[in-house]
């Protein structure tokens, strides 16, 4: 391993019996033998030359990291204009405002939700990669959305995501599947005539105006179907062969384009008819007998229908099946915890998918790199003794990985506090109220708002919540410089 | 005893080999159909750059598989005369090198003083520096946004260099370190012993010495100032301003904007995919060791 490979979270790989080991080995504490001889040996440097060499990090960090840190703080007890003293009162405002409570809601399902589905997914994929032997190629495809931007990426979803089945690839795919299932309606605006033998509201149901009788044929004149939007299958309508004890008839398009030839009600061949049009026999309030038209537009009804009147139900005339407002405002659920209502939106779970997209690469990266340390014995051992994968995988594989797994985690949840980006280019302006995330709201309250107390009172929540990861990196770290 | 074993152990081994086919079929196919969906949305963007706007308005990407004839470069040259783009995009290239260079030099400087140098404090010193690395930046965008106002840098393209290059420090700093803290103590006194002066040790042997690690460091400050949004957003003007922030601004109307959003998109997107993919062992572990930031 290069010590490259060695530092930053990839470091916490190793499991920590070799730290420990280290700790054992040598006492507690500075341990001045080694550290005497190593400064002496090499430098013996003056202090004025180290200081020299560390000026230019300790101003910049100065200026730029730490006094902002100081600022906020103190920032954040005045109010907006930055006048007087108002202690508490931004983070009072924090919880009770409505766009900083969307926020928070918001911020609390990106940090539980996104970073545990990355590291669930690249746990996976890290998993069945390695038994494949194509595994890098397809680790180099889910790694590879880490490379771009999150504005680049934010524009490849809202493509992803337009509302149009024409024009977005998700509902395309999903009204696709949905008109797989749910039979879709040809004919969403077909009609009859003022003067057709049928009548009823706009968007159906149609029923005829008389009762049909067995051996008669009955014509179903409708108009209002544009020529491209006929089914394939429609052939030229024709006028139905009677038969005795039968109720026949036709359903058809009374009207040719551009001619206009033929008569009102008359079936003309030029006329196509409606494939698949559903007919209903209506007796006293009762369905007694159903069918649908044949290409042509024919239809052929038993003799029970005698009597009946006959009806196009308005399933027939329903419109199209549009798909999901994907950047929608719709919530899935409401936890009410008290004052606070917990809840998910449409538009945050898309974006979530799109950062899933961006960063399930790289938990399957890190955690493939922890399963390469895994010992071959002890999973050749398990299975020897009888486990099946899935026991191997569950009793073996993640408890040898939980190290990993939860510095995979933590790194994503501190990522996914300061998310901006996607959110401020995929959610359109109507919905991004309810996008809304801590770091959107920051932006907003100081760039927009002008208010710079209550954005330096949500910069330091935010610097609150990282901060037992800044502790447990100091700590781990004061082990390894100790050594 | 030992003949049973060996036949329940046969069995199981012809099942497990019939198992062990179907399984791995079913889970190629599965893979396969992962990997493609994750390359999906890339590809649309790509086509979509390829498509004039009346054929976007109309129809799906996918519409070019049916008709080829539609692929047209038009959005791409009519985006390389909008002067506002080409701008833009010299502006991330001047941003974002001095930015990263910056970052190594000044990095390496306090890396090598901790990792070798004696002074008061030094670990404690150290510490701190990691324990800057998880700060948000977004913590320093309002007093920042005061202090370059103040000094009159704000909008300017050295604003915004500066202020990536102190929020890169931290990990720059803590990586170097830990890097250089490895290089055999022999070599240093070696060099020392040939007359080598402080300078002249850490240009002639540290820097180069440190060429992987630097390497991960440059990659990884490279692409996060390459692909920033934010920062810029706040420090630049619409003189200063990057890629990025020129795009974004066409986001609002994106149905109208779709013929400059595809190709600037694509066009912003292809240094860093250039470098992951001619880079891949430093991109990772830069990427890994980074991501806290």
């Amino acid at each position: 391993m290069t010590p490259a490979a060695d530092s930053g979270p990839a470091r916490k790989d190793r499991t920590s019996p070799a730290d420990d080991a280290g700790d054992v080995t040598a006492p507690p504490g500075p341990a001045p033998q080694p550290k005497n001889r190593r400064f002496k040996s090499v430098t013996g440097t003056r202090r004025s030359i180290a200081l020299l060499f560390l000026l230019p990090t300790l101003v910049l960090l100065g200026a730029l990291v730490v006094y902002p840190i100081g600022y906020s703080v103190v920032r954040s007890f005045f109010d907006q204009s930055g006048g007087s003293f108002i202690g508490f009162d931004n983070y009072e405002t924090l919880f009770t405002r409505a766009d900083t409570k969307a926020a928070i809601n918001n911020n609390i399902f990106w940090v539980v939700l996104a970073p545990t589905v990355a590291t669930v997914l690249g746990l996976i994929f890290a998993v069945l990669t390695e038994r494949i032997r194509w595994g890098t190629a397809f680790k180099l495809v889910v790694f590879m959305p880490m490379a771009i931007s999150m504005l680049a990426a934010g524009i490849i979803f809202r493509l992803v995501y337009d509302q149009d089945p024409e024009k977005g690839a998700v509902n395309a795919v999903w009204v696709g599947i949905h008109d797989t299932f749910a039979e879709s309606s040809a004919f969403p605006k077909a009609h009859p005539r003022p003067n057709a033998p049928l009548a009823g509201k706009s968007g159906g149901p149609y029923l005829t105006k008389d009762p049909v009788k067995a051996g008669g044929n009955v014509l179903l004149p409708l108009v209002g179907v544009a020529a491209d939007q006929m089914p394939g299958g429609a052939k030229p309508a024709k006028q139905a062969t009677s038969a005795p004890n039968k109720v026949t008839g036709t359903v058809w398009q009374d009207f040719t384009l551009g001619k206009g030839a033929g008569g009102i009600n008359n079936v003309d061949s030029t006329e196509l008819g409606y494939p698949g049009m559903k007919i209903e026999a209506v007796k006293g309030g009762k369905v007694v007998a159903s069918t649908s038209a044949a290409a042509d537009g024919t239809f052929t009804l038993p003799a029970s229908a005698d009597g009946a009147r006959l009806r196009l139900p308005a399933s027939n005339f329903e419109e199209a099946y549009n798909g999901v407002d994907w950047l929608g405002d719709k919530k899935f659920f409401t936890i009410h915890l008290g004052g606070f209502d917990l809840y998910l939106n449409i538009v945050t779970t898309s974006i979530m998918v799109a950062y899933i997209w961006m960063w399930a690469g790289f938990a399957m990266v890190l955690i493939g790199a922890g399963l390469a340390g895994i010992p071959r014995e002890l999973l050749e051992a398990a299975r020897v003794d009888g486990a099946t994968e899935w026991q191997v995988f569950r009793r073996v594989t993640v408890p040898l990985l939980a190290p990993v797994l939860a510095v995979v985690l933590v790194t994503l949840m501190i990522n996914v506090l300061k998310i901006f980006d996607l959110i401020f280019i995929i959610a359109p302006g109507a919905t991004q109220d309810d996008a809304n995330v801590l770091a959107l709201q920051l932006y907003r309250s100081a760039f927009s708002e002008g208010n710079e107390g209550l954005a330096s009172a949500i910069a330091v929540l935010l610097l609150l919540l990282v901060i037992p990861v800044m502790w447990f990196n100091m700590r781990r770290l004061r082990r390894e410089v100790r050594r | 005893m030992s003949t049973v074993d060996e036949s329940v152990k046969a069995k199981r081994s012809i099942a497990g080999r019939i198992g062990e086919k179907v399984s791995g079929g079913v889970l190629q196919f599965v893979l396969i159909l992962i990997g493609a969906l994750w390359l999906v949305p890339t590809i649309g963007l790509l086509l979509s750059s390829l498509r004039s706007t009346e054929d976007m308005s109309a129809s799906g990407w996918w519409k070019v598989f049916s008709k080829p004839s539609q692929l047209t470069f038009d959005s791409y040259a009519s985006l390389l005369e909008n002067s506002d783009i080409t701008r833009s995009l010299v502006n991330t290239a001047l941003i974002t090198v001095p930015a990263t260079v910056l970052v190594i030099v000044i990095g390496s400087l306090a890396g090598y003083a901790f990792a070798w140098m004696e002074f008061p404090g030094r670990d404690w010193w150290f510490l701190i520096v990691v324990g800057l690395l998880v700060v948000p930046v977004q913590l320093a965008l309002v007093p920042i946004a005061k202090l370059f106002g103040d000094i009159g840098i704000f909008g300017s393209l050295i604003g915004v260099i500066l202020f990536h290059v102190g929020f890169g420090l931290p990990f720059a700093v803590f990586l170097l370190r830990n890097f250089f803290a490895e290089i055999p103590r022999e070599l240093l006194e070696a060099a020392r012993l040939d007359g080598a002066g402080e300078l002249r040790l850490f240009v002639r042997v540290v820097m180069p010495l440190g060429g992987p690690a630097i390497a991960s460091l440059g990659i990884f400050q490279f692409l996060w100032v390459w692909n920033d949004m934010l920062v810029a957003l706040i420090f630049t003007d619409t003189d200063s301003q990057p890629i990025t922030v020129a795009l974004q601004t066409q986001v609002r109307q994106f149905g109208n904007n779709v013929d400059v959003l595809g190709p600037g998109a694509f066009i912003s997107m292809v240094i860093p995919l250039a470098v992951f993919f001619a880079f891949q062992r430093q991109f990772v572990s830069g990427v890994m060791a980074g991501a806290v930031k």
